[in-house]
Formats: C-alpha cells, structure tokens, sequence
C-alpha cells in the first residue's frame, strides 16, 4: 500500500476516465442511444457509456505511476477496459 | 465438515445457501463475515449470490478487496476449497482466483431464468458427484454473466481443463441459442487448474429442493459432500489457515 512521504503535503486532483474497449459490447451506452433515439434527438451516430472519477491524491514524483497502479489493479478491469487520466 | 458461507454487505443468496447446505444436504454451516482474516478448520467457503458492496465500481470488484476474500489466496494454498455462486464468481474473477472478466449480458437484460448447463469437468469438489456431460436444469439471475477471455486466456482455459459447465439446450447441444447472456465458448462455470476453486453463473442453491421448482442443484453440494467426506477418511483434513496475502 502506498504511504505517504515526507514532502507530500500538496494534494492534486486526478481526472480519471474509464471506458470499455473498442469491441467490447456496451449494452448501457447502446441502451441510452436508444433513449436518446426514443425522445426524438436526431443523429445520434454512437454512444458510449464509462466511468468518470476524481481523485484527491497527495502529490510526489511518482504521482502518475501511482494513479497507473490505481487504474490497472481496481479502477479499470484492462482485460476489457481501458483508461486515461489528467493530473490538474 | 464445516462450510463457511461468506456474508458480504449485499449478500441476498447467502440464507438460501446455508439452507441447502444446512437444513437439505445436513452438512455443518456457518455464516462467515466479510472482514473474517481466518478460515481456519473451514472445509470449504462458499462465495454466495447478491450485490456485494453495492456491485460499485464492478460487479465483485469491492468485494475483491475485503479481508475475507483477500485471505482465500492463502486458504487456497494450503488446501481450502472455495465455491462461488453468481455474484460470488465474479468475485473470483476480480479477485484474480479464477481468469476472465465479466461484461453486461449481450441482451442488455437482466437474466432470471431456468437454463440447461453442461458439466465439463467431474473431478473437482463441486462436481465429482456429475456424470461428463451431465446435463443440469438450473437458474441464472444476473445483469453481467457475459463471460470475456482473451484468445490466450482461451488456450489456457482447454489446456487445463478450466471450463466446468457450459450453457447447453436440455438435451446437451451447445448452441448459440443455449446461450442467456454471450459468454465466451458458452461458459457457464470455471475451476482453477486443481478443481479447488470453482465459480458458476447458474444458482445451485436455489434448485436443491423440488419445492423450488428442480433439484439439480443438490449434486453440486453432494459432490462437495462427497469430496470432504472422502477426505476427512484419508485423514487429509485442511489445516489451512487463512493468510493474507496482497
């Protein structure tokens, strides 16, 4: 588990998306288009539905590695999801 | 014997277990709770159905990290069995105990329904009491039962004779119609390479009586009955001691 060092006292924010690969069937994100299809929005192409998270992480030189470890042990299942992350 | 059936906040299949294998089969049951780091004396943990945590983030994800699933690793290794149902497979997955991923049904449907399902593999504690190619009528109750394996987790899954059930028409035809929810070559159930960890969609416990409509279910406990009976005779009774080890 991680511990906090000594120099990290500044907290950043985390933006992390989570989506299921291309290919992988997305059955919410089909259902939706298919609501947004049922209240007359026309062209409507695709929709995909994922998982947005913020994280409140204290920072330290090895900030993104620590959010990889996070993505690809819990947030994301890599067999069929994928992410991408932005540190404000 | 002892079975420890785990309760997990969200767990709803976990009294309908320890009735089938308490009050039918008359095996020795017990509740295990999920921040439980010791199983030690337990035969085998059954993993029931439900809504662990909510199923937040992914259906077993959460529940993958309780201490409870986080010593079943250790419980492994040092001969323990572990069964889990539905909710309780996709623990296993998440937990890494079993390989695959679970997607949304290819229907978009939640899925509550009798199904036929094939028994592939007869030489694991849940299912030695099965003929090969035994046909069982069981019920599926799942949102995400859309089994998913890459082609190299494929491979490995025939090498070592993983796949323990397909879903299958009542008269053992594996057929694209046979198929509730999309999985992947039809899985139904896995095991690890030992037998000793096995996970399946379909609900045993809920088919173990035929006041509930079938019966089938019960030879999945018998096999787990048999098993440790067989055992406890050879005097190779677990000492396993439930070990952390993540």
């Amino acid at each position: 588990m991680e511990t906090e060092t000594a120099q990290s006292t500044q907290v950043r924010s985390v933006r992390i998306i989570v989506m299921l690969k291309p290919g992988v069937l997305d059955a919410p994100g089909q259902a939706i288009q298919q609501g947004l299809d049922a209240l007359g929005h026309r062209g409507v192409r695709g929709v995909r539905a994922g998982k947005y998270f913020e994280v409140e992480l204290t920072d330290d030189a090895r900030l993104d590695e620590r959010v990889r470890r996070m993505c690809e042990g819990f947030l994301a299942n890599t067999l069929i999801e994928e992410y991408r992350f932005d540190v404000l | 014997m002892d079975i420890g059936i785990v309760v997990f906040p969200g767990s709803n299949c976990d009294a309908d277990t320890l009735h089938a294998v308490r009050d039918v089969m008359g095996m020795r049951a017990q509740f295990v709770w999920h921040e439980e780091r010791e199983l030690t004396g337990l035969d085998a943990v059954i993993l029931p159905g439900g809504f662990a945590y909510g199923d937040y983030l992914r259906a077993g994800a959460i529940a993958a990290t309780s201490p409870v699933v986080r010593a079943l690793g250790g419980y492994v290794d040092g001969g323990g069995l572990v069964l889990g149902i539905c909710n309780g497979f996709q623990v296993l997955l998440e937990a890494g105990l079993l390989p695959g991923a679970m997607r949304r049904n290819a229907s978009g449907q939640f899925r509550c329904e009798f199904v036929s399902v094939r028994a592939e593999r007869v030489d694991t504690p849940f299912t030695c009491a099965l003929a090969a190619g035994q046909v069982l009528r069981l019920p599926i109750a799942h949102a995400e039962g859309n089994y998913y394996a890459d082609a190299a987790m494929r491979a490995a899954l025939a090498a070592d004779r993983q796949i323990a059930f397909r879903y299958c028409d009542p008269s053992g035809g594996v057929v694209p119609g046979a198929n509730p929810n999309g999985s992947t070559d039809a899985i139904a159930g896995l095991a690890n390479p030992s037998g000793s960890v096995v996970g399946l969609m379909p609900h045993p416990e809920r088919a173990s009586e035929g006041l509930v409509g079938g019966e089938d279910g019960r030879l999945v406990f018998e096999s787990l009955a048999r098993w440790i009976g067989a055992r406890h005779h050879a005097g190779r009774a677990p000492t396993a001691t439930g070990v952390e080890v993540r």
